[in-house]
């Protein structure tokens, strides 16, 4: 059974589609990525899929409730990281995991919870001695001490160091051996190639790829460079041997040398930034 | 139940902790209290210790202070954090938490009372009240129309940096014009009518008649109805416009 089931999602704001009609389904037990430059429609997305916002058209099922009518039971299953929010500044690390297992009736224990976060040495500490990336371990410990099935995480490395961020990716990696089901939006394309197990690509409310992320960027065409009298030639092509075979047989015939030749497949970056930034037809 | 207890407990662990409000929103009142008793505090009045009527006024400011102006700062830095919308996705039901948010700070509104009350027997010479049962029922009465307005100033109010200013341009003129720290029968006319159209004024009312004047509120009647009237406008204003979302971003 599908664990999110998302078809021809749509939302406007003051009659701006921020979301125009996506369809998407995640499995139990996948983490599954939303992928996109901010403005796409991620945060849109997700907060509807948490029950924050009602859509204006399409179905939308998550662990087979409707998030549009916040039940209660809905929420117990559920763990949310926002993209912003400071919990109790005055308050311990213990403090507020013991709170918001207070609104489970099945939580986890508290003390395993921070151990797992990776906050064990901070129990004690008040929320606002933390740094950036110990306050989002403790967003991601009050969104897993309820023992949801589901997890949401939005933009969870955002404003992080390139340690924080490899620390991050361990803790969601290990949501994956818990065997929860997660739903991760980001706007880096190496953060969804580690972390997800498929992706969707949003541009501008819509879904422009979905599928592996091996495979949704892979490229299938490679980049030849050269300079001929001075000006850069590059040539894209699927089909590079012949291409290559052709363009230096001619080269030797003609007597010119073909400066810096350079023959390299476009960069996943490349491809990503090609994706998410071309003008839609 | 159990949910409600958890979160109360909650509530109050965040209001002590936090020293800025505990200072700010618990001590200010009885700290105004010794400062205006020992200057104006001594003789009597119509065969009253004048602290009687001071332990009164300042009640009354600590209602205002606390259920309104208190609970107003604390719900909108909660909601400009964050708090408030990463609360809405736990199980935690949106109207037990507001009713446990209400009924910490009704809590924190007698005890501060009670600490007014104690420093002025205890003191000042100030008398203990007459109808203590009543009294009691006057704050409790007070301190929940108070946080109706605290709610709807909360709901106006888009930032935290606005809040506390916002919030001591209402509570102190409302609380001089009121009587809190003496009398204003020398005030000019325009504004005790303006006095005469604000809660506070008739809150004190109450407080004077179950505390020094041994007057059941069931005299007090028309006090009662303007002090529910301003709260029940504020519980409307509520419904329609609170959010549990960050304005300002």
């Amino acid at each position: 059974m599908s664990a999110i089931s998302v078809t021809g999602l749509r939302k406007s704001y003051d009659g701006v589609e921020a979301v125009r009609g996506i369809d998407f389904e995640v499995e139990a037990g996948e983490v599954f990525g939303l992928l996109g430059p901010n403005g796409a429609g991620k945060t849109t997305t997700v907060e509807i899929l948490e029950g924050y916002r009602q859509r204006d058209g399409g179905e939308v099922s998550v662990l087979g409730f409707d998030p549009g009518r916040a039940e209660r039971a809905f929420r117990e299953r559920i763990g949310v990281v926002l993209q912003q929010s400071e919990l109790w500044p005055v308050l311990t690390v213990r403090e507020v995991h013991r709170i918001f297992a207070g609104y489970y009736s099945q939580p986890r224990d508290v003390d395993e919870v921070i151990e797992l976060v990776g906050l064990a040495e901070k129990r004690d500490a008040k929320v606002k001695t933390l740094s950036g990336g110990q306050k989002r371990r403790l967003d991601l410990g009050v969104a897993l001490v309820g023992d949801p099935e589901l997890v949401f995480l939005d933009e969870p490395t955002t404003g992080f160091d390139p340690a924080a961020r490899r620390n991050a990716w361990a803790l969601i990696r290990s949501l994956r051996q818990l065997g929860k089901t997660v739903l991760l939006t980001t706007h880096y394309l190496d953060e969804a190639q580690q972390l997800a197990d498929r992706v969707a690509v949003l541009r501008a409310g819509e879904i422009v790829r979905i599928g592996k992320p091996s495979e949704l960027i892979a490229s299938t065409t490679v980049q030849i460079r050269y300079r001929l009298r001075g000006e850069e030639v590059v040539l894209e092509t699927a089909d590079p041997t012949r291409e290559l075979h052709e363009l230096t047989a001619r080269a030797l015939r003609d007597g010119v040398e073909l400066e810096d030749l350079e023959v390299r497949r476009a960069s996943l970056e490349d491809v990503y930034l090609a994706l998410v930034e071309d003008e839609p037809e | 139940m159990t949910l409600f207890w958890h979160q109360l407990r909650a509530e109050q662990l965040t209001f002590w902790r936090s020293r800025e409000a505990a200072i700010f929103v618990f001590l200010f009142p009885p700290l105004l209290f010794v400062l205006l008793a020992s200057v104006f505090g001594d003789g009597t009045e119509e065969g009253r210790p004048v602290s009687s009527y001071l332990v009164a006024g300042l009640i009354g400011y600590a209602v205002a202070n606390t259920a309104l102006g208190g609970l107003a700062i604390t719900l909108v830095l909660r909601r400009e954090s964050g708090i408030l919308k990463r609360l809405r996705s736990t199980p935690l039901p949106g109207g037990l938490y507001l009713a446990t948010v209400l009924l910490s700070n009704l809590l924190i509104v007698v005890l501060q009372s009670f600490v007014v009350l104690a420093l002025g027997v205890l003191l000042y010479g100030a008398d203990p009240p007459e109808r203590p049962a009543e009294f009691v029922l006057v704050l409790a009465i007070g301190a929940v129309a108070f946080a109706g307005l605290g709610l709807a100033t909360a709901a106006l109010i888009r930032s935290d940096e606005a809040v506390a200013a916002a919030v001591n341009v209402i509570v102190l003129p409302m609380s001089f014009l009121s009587g809190a720290f003496g009398s204003t029968e020398d005030l000019p006319a325009v504004l005790q009518v303006i006095a005469d159209v604000l809660p506070l004024k008739y809150l004190i009312e109450l407080v004077l008649a179950t505390y020094v004047d041994n007057e059941p509120i069931g005299d007090h009647l028309g006090a009662i109805a303007v002090v529910a009237a301003w709260g029940i406008a504020g519980y409307v204003v509520a419904w329609r416009r609170f959010g549990w979302e960050p304005r300002e971003r």
